[in-house]
């Protein structure tokens, strides 16, 4: 069972109520499900489609063949009957669309007319949908009622009952008159947890104990505020909407200074008002998590599309130089475990910490058996107190590793002096040149090497000794694997996948003889410059020959990922 | 006791003269009648010369960026809010380059004190006009004059219904200490526009000009009607008033943030086993 639904509409439509809740289904039967989303920057109209890839084998990428359309408009017929597959189906309503199709691959099921008759007001035509992509599949959607009750909250038993009606004759109806549908359901199981990359690292951020968020909306980094703003009461965090970005970035190293892990998140334009407080960061020590979800720039870009083109923003953001550190995740799963991790390093570190993803990321869902809480650490770093504290005690004392013990201030006799001049061992600002130095050693060249010493080397997945290699860095990690898997059957290829991304991983442990022995390396990047294969260069001096490249602001789909590595390896 | 040699702090690199040194004597002054030792609050600034001004006194300190000073502020208010939490910025610093994040400090009503050290020019920038130099101010950036209408910081905060509005001037030092007094004791959010010759570069607003001018509000001003608050925050020119404007007592954001109603953020001592617990069954909500 492999099969991809495909929801086209004019936003607003309901679009992603139908996706969300068949992907709830599917997960909550114990499938596996990968979701992805393709919108418009607008509330209403435009055209839109939301895809659920669906198996009870892990999926972890969209496809290109359709196997259900669901047609909520004459656009998504027009734009997607092509990507039918031979046994595909179009489902849509006839009546409202207007317009009939008579080709045995198109369903009419009565969306409006099927929810009145159910009792049920034009706006439960979604839960008709619904009924008709399951009943097609031949899911008979038991689990549904609990969702349903989930998500509606006490909206009251009719409504309920109304919505469930719907949903049946729906169901009924597709299963009914689909002649034609030779879909099979395999055998359900466990249920599956079904997370997006924002939620993930909002629960990684507080299973960290982040306690302060502050962030400005902005796409595709808003879930992050969400997630935070939904979980603020039960966990006790404070979040914050700034005003701005600079606001927000400043608001948070405030709160870190005062003693509690603090994060914010942005999108690249806003991360670019971030940059002068990121340099503040680095010049003050003071641990700080930033979430950086890219979309395609420069400005405003495409802000509800995707790409991977701000390795080098994040990488040089804030003038001069400091410490950094650059995750990139390559899934939800990654995500959680890399935010903590994020945090474990900006904290013992004193450095700011930087997580990568982007629209295609945050706008995907993921199923996992579950997360492996035991794997997190924590480990508290902070000062606090008159007895552990001297009165004497200096901010930026110079240390063996450079990481001069932070303590919280306003809590003993002691006190805490941060400057954005540069200063000395106490915090006060400084002309002399010696000072300048013995500061430039102790906050970078000092805790460099420790801090390199942090980073996990990038995952080889597939042959042991390959011929090929594909390389990718953050959201690119699903596909790339499931297209090494494919070309797997026929070529000794392996994926190398970079999650920890700077700075470098030493290079000694293995993948870069991997680099070299292979007959071909290939850099997939979502970008048109390939950030990470010069990246990669630079630290490395390995020059990898083949580059694929995509910067329309879609995301690479299976079949036309294999397609393309296929036409470089048939070059061999 | 806390006496001022406990607020010894680095040397001043103020010019001799500047309005600053006289700020900081009182500053110390106030805080010793108040009883506040130097280790229990922080003084967070910007860039200019009156962000210098947390080095020199005994304190906890965030010199921060130009024009951030208050958005660190209010990241550690919302932390730490039982600690007194004070911003000093000057004009350029704050009605210019911070000038968003007054107007949102305000609507929140955070508990920072802010005293803006405003002398009317760029001091450290040598020369340059600012957000507060009077229209027609000639300097080596406004060679034909300052064009623009200056910024009215206190008219700008009792339009925002500000919780405590004050004027003061570094040349009366007796009154600036109760302002600053006040504005400490103040539960939300003050703003003290604080009048500061700068003796190097304004050779307009000068400890003479301001001497003519500058009277205290009178004996039975109403500080709370908000309408007569507005009225006095637009004298300015012969007669310039000094005192309280205007203050309310309307609830402050760290009330009405229900996380931290009953204990600072940073007195909740995080448990990790147990959040790990709860967040088990928070990843329960996503099968």
């Amino acid at each position: 069972m492999d099969y991809t639904i495909k929801i086209g509409g004019e936003a607003g439509q309901g679009i992603q109520t139908i996706g969300d809740t068949i992907s709830k289904v599917f997960s909550r039967m114990g499938y596996h499900v990968f979701t992805h989303q393709d919108y418009e920057s607008r509330v209403r109209g435009g055209h839109n489609f939301y895809q659920v890839r669906l198996s009870e084998t892990m999926v972890t990428s969209s496809r290109t063949q359709v196997d259900i359309l669901v047609a909520l408009d004459k656009e998504s017929i027009k734009r997607h009957e092509r990507e039918l597959g031979p046994e595909g189906i179009i489902v849509y309503d006839a009546s409202s669309l207007k317009e009939r199709h008579d080709k045995p691959h198109f369903l009419d099921v009565p969306f409006n007319e099927l929810s009145l008759k159910a009792g049920g007001s034009p706006i439960m035509a979604n839960m008709v949908a619904i009924g008709a992509i399951l009943g097609m599949i031949g899911i008979n959607g038991d689990v549904l009622h609990s969702i349903i009750k989930e998500t509606m909250g006490n909206k009251g038993e009719a409504i309920l009952k109304q919505n469930i009606d719907a949903f049946i004759a729906g169901r009924d109806y597709a299963k009914a008159n689909c002649l034609r549908c030779s879909f099979f359901s395999a055998p359900s199981s466990k249920p599956k947890m079904l997370i997006d990359v924002n939620e993930a690292i909002g629960l990684g951020a507080i299973a960290s104990g982040c306690k302060f968020y502050t962030a400005y909306p902005m796409t595709p980094s808003t879930g992050i505020l969400n997630f935070f703003s939904s979980k603020a009461e039960e966990y006790g965090i404070v979040v914050e909407q700034a005003e701005d970005e600079i606001s927000a970035i400043n608001m948070a190293l405030g709160a870190s200074y005062a003693g509690v892990r603090s994060m914010t998140g942005t999108s690249g334009g806003g991360f670019c008002l971030m940059v002068e407080g990121i340099s503040l960061a680095g010049m003050t020590e003071i641990p700080i998590v930033v979430a950086l979800a890219q979309r395609p720039a420069p400005a405003t870009g495409l802000p509800t599309r995707t790409e991977q083109a701000d390795l080098f923003l994040a990488l040089h953001a804030g003038h001069g130089e400091f410490p950094r550190v650059i995750f990139a995740p390559g899934d939800p799963e990654q995500a959680f475990y890399l935010t903590n991790k994020a945090f474990d390093l900006s904290n013992k570190y004193q450095i700011p910490v930087f997580i990568l993803t982007d629209q295609y990321l945050s706008d995907s869902r993921w199923t996992y058996l579950g997360f492996d809480l035991d794997a997190l650490t924590y480990r508290a770093y902070r000062l606090k107190g008159d007895e552990r504290v001297p009165e004497t005690y200096k901010r930026f004392a110079y240390t063996e590793d450079g990481v001069s013990p932070l303590a919280i201030p306003g809590k003993g006799k002691y006190i805490v002096v941060v400057d954005s001049d540069e200063h000395d061992e106490e915090g006060h600002i400084i002309e002399d040149g010696e000072t300048r130095r013995l500061m430039v050693e102790k906050r970078l060249f000092k805790k460099l090497p420790f801090i390199k010493k942090e980073m996990e080397s990038p995952r080889l997945y597939g042959s042991e000794r390959p011929d090929i290699v594909v390389i990718g860095w953050g959201s690119t990690y699903g596909i790339i694997k499931e297209a090494v898997d494919e070309l797997a059957k026929r070529h000794s290829i392996a994926m190398l996948h970079f999650s920890e991304v700077y700075p470098f991983p030493y290079y000694t442990e293995g993948f870069m003889e991997a680099l070299k022995r292979a007959k071909l390396t290939i850099c997939v990047e979502q970008n048109g410059t390939n950030q990470f294969a010069r990246l990669l260069k630079a630290e490395t001096g390995f020059d990898i020959p083949v580059k694929i490249n995509r910067y329309d602001g879609r995301p690479f789909l299976l079949e036309e990922l294999i397609e393309v590595l296929n036409g470089h390896i048939g070059r061999l | 006791m806390v006496t001022l040699e406990d607020y010894k702090g680095q040397t001043p690199a103020w010019c001799p003269g500047c309005g600053n040194h006289s700020i900081l004597k009182v500053f110390k002054e106030a805080l010793v009648e108040l009883a506040i030792e130097p280790g229990t609050f922080v003084i967070v600034s910007g860039i200019g010369q009156a962000g210098k001004f947390p080095h020199y006194l005994r304190c906890n300190a965030f010199n921060g960026l130009h024009g951030r000073t208050l958005p660190v502020a209010t990241g550690i208010k919302l932390s730490s809010h039982d600690m007194l939490v004070i911003a000093v910025a000057g004009d350029g610093d704050c009605y210019g380059e911070g000038g968003n994040h007054l107007i949102h400090a305000i609507r929140r009503n955070i508990g920072v004190k802010l005293f803006v050290h405003d002398n009317q020019i760029y001091g450290l920038t040598k020369g340059q006009a600012s957000p507060t130099s009077i229209e027609g101010m000639k300097t080596k950036t406004q060679p034909f004059g300052v064009l623009s209408e200056p910024l009215n910081p206190l008219s700008l905060a009792v339009a925002l219904d500000c919780s405590f509005v004050a004027r003061a001037y570094a040349g009366d030092q007796e009154h600036l200490k109760f302002i600053i007094k006040e504005a400490i004791r103040h539960r939300g959010f003050s703003l003290v526009d604080i009048l500061q010759p700068c003796v190097t570069f304004n050779k307009v607003n000068t400890y003479g000009w301001y001497q003519k001018r500058v009277y205290h509000i009178e004996e039975g001003y109403n500080e709370r009607d908000r309408f007569v608050a507005f009225e006095k925050s637009l004298e300015w020119g012969e007669k310039i008033p000094l005192g309280i404007i205007y203050r309310n007592e309307r609830p402050t954001f760290e009330e009405r943030m229900p996380v931290i109603k009953d204990r600072p953020l940073i007195e909740q001592e995080f448990d990790f086993e147990e959040v790990k617990k709860r967040i088990d069954s928070t990843l329960g909500e996503f099968y």
